[in-house]
């Protein structure tokens, strides 16, 4: 695989992890357990789609120099199928309760920061301002998550038996997060790209003492989804993720080209 | 009838500073010289004027602050007879950039320009520190308490670092500095919501970006 093609695979799992989750995080809009969180949770997913928007806007240019022609941002988000979607099994787990999306967002946002942090260093002047933009406000949504899963886990009797059954429903599929396939060691050999088996350690202390502090449990169990590289980041997902596109692809589906 | 037109211009405010600025554009465009065939240096207004009228573009969601006043302007050129203007997002998401580029180019042809190229420039990212100062003040008269300067987040000692520490964000309306914080998230991504302990109003707070 040239350098190109493993960019283009690389950026594409960027930006479909961050489109997906979005569009999760919308499905909460007029469903928020009070308006505050409603607002929170709807920001939260346009910081992302943002983000999302500019890494597929990149992928299609990377596209462009390997076939001659890139397809847009709307192509790539609206015109695929979930085989050719390369974003983390994670982001694509249902919302569940609240306590389901916070959980999910702070396993994500605790590996999302340190993740753009280390981009934003990238070799590749585009990853790096990306990076280095979505950064300061993924810095605000891991504070957010990280507040969450310690008010509801140091909460009532029910809002933590909550926090703690999401944390481990979830569990399974935070392993994904620190593989590293062919394309993403070869970028990170060339400085373009992160080698997240690096972060994980940090990752699993930083989720450690907050979980402490929150009087939760560390989640056990050493098997992972995707772990053993064939997951979402190969195109391998959950049922869940065809019937999250099948809302999201609709209009464009049904009337192609459709603008307003 | 003439002469009546001209002495009102001249007296009223309005008139004199257009002619002002038609004036300055003039002398302005003819020192910077290489005037391309479409754009002779007569129609081409100055980078003052230019940067005078992004001036008056108000932030849709914020609209005591001018566009130039909240930083993301980052750069007008006259490339020939285009005028490249370079702005830099505040939030990846923001829904409001659309609209920001469309009233820029509005603007602009109400001074003549409309050979306009929008450069969307990400580095160095946006931040509140570009704020300029006088509007930081506009903002408390808003209703909105201006973002703290980056790195004055301070933690106060407390249960534990884990648990939020955040710099006291006085109330804009009766300066009270007890006050609490409700959400990350407010009205838009770039202001969260606090509350004032002693009147009681809600109230957004510029986050420090």
């Amino acid at each position: 695989m040239n350098r190109d093609a493993a960019l283009f695979e690389y950026v594409l799992r960027l930006g479909d992890t961050d489109v997906v989750l979005a569009q999760r995080l919308g499905e909460w809009i007029g469903h928020g357990p009070v308006l505050e969180e409603d607002i929170a949770l709807a920001n939260v997913g346009l910081d992302l789609l943002g983000q999302g928007r500019m890494w597929l806007t990149y992928a299609g240019e990377v596209e462009a120099r390997l076939a001659g022609r890139g397809r847009s941002e709307d192509e790539l988000a609206f015109l695929r199928d979930g085989g050719a979607y390369r974003n983390l099994l994670l982001a694509e787990m249902p919302n569940g309760d609240f306590a389901m999306t916070m959980a999910r967002q702070f396993y994500f946002d605790q590996f999302h920061l340190p993740l753009l942090r280390a981009l934003s260093e990238s070799t590749d002047p585009r990853v790096a301002e990306i990076a280095a933009k979505a950064v300061k406000e993924v810095s605000y949504h891991a504070e957010r998550s990280m507040d969450w899963v310690i008010r509801l886990g140091d909460g009532t009797e029910e809002s933590r038996a909550r926090m703690q059954r999401a944390l481990d429903q979830l569990w399974m599929y935070t392993g994904e997060m620190f593989t590293a396939d062919g394309a993403e060691i070869a970028l990170a050999d060339s400085g373009i790209g992160v080698d997240t088996r690096t972060l994980r350690e940090r990752w699993l202390a930083s989720v450690a003492a907050v979980l402490d502090e929150a009087t939760l449990a560390l989640p056990q169990g050493e098997w992972m989804q995707g772990g053993n590289g064939r997951g979402g980041k190969q195109g391998v997902h959950t049922e869940h993720l065809g019937h999250l596109l099948t809302e999201m692809q609709h209009l464009q589906r049904a009337y192609p080209g459709a603008q307003w | 009838m003439v002469s009546t037109e001209v002495s009102t211009g001249v007296s009223t405010g309005v008139s004199t500073e257009v002619s002002t600025e038609v004036s300055t554009g003039m002398s302005a465009a003819v020192t910077n010289g290489a005037p391309s065939p479409a754009a002779s240096p007569f129609n081409r207004p100055s980078l003052d004027v230019v940067w005078a009228a992004l001036a008056t573009v108000p932030d849709p969601e914020v609209p005591v602050i001018s566009i130039v006043e909240l930083g993301i302007v980052r750069s007008v050129e006259w490339r020939g007879a285009k005028l490249v203007v370079a702005v830099t997002p505040t939030y990846s998401g923001c829904p409001a950039t659309e609209m920001i580029n469309t009233l820029i180019r509005e603007t602009l042809a109400l001074i003549g320009v409309t050979d306009v190229e929008l450069k969307n420039q990400l580095s160095p990212a946006w931040s509140t520190d570009w704020i300029a100062p006088e509007a930081r003040e506009r903002l408390k008269g808003f209703g909105i308490a201006p973002p703290h300067l980056l790195g004055s987040r301070i933690d106060v000692a407390g249960i534990s670092p884990l648990r939020r520490a955040h710099v006291v964000v006085p109330c804009p309306r009766c300066a009270s500095r007890n006050t609490e914080l409700l959400s990350q998230f407010g009205s838009t991504a770039c202001k969260a919501q606090y509350r004032c302990l002693d009147c009681r109003e809600p109230f957004d707070y510029f986050k420090p970006h």
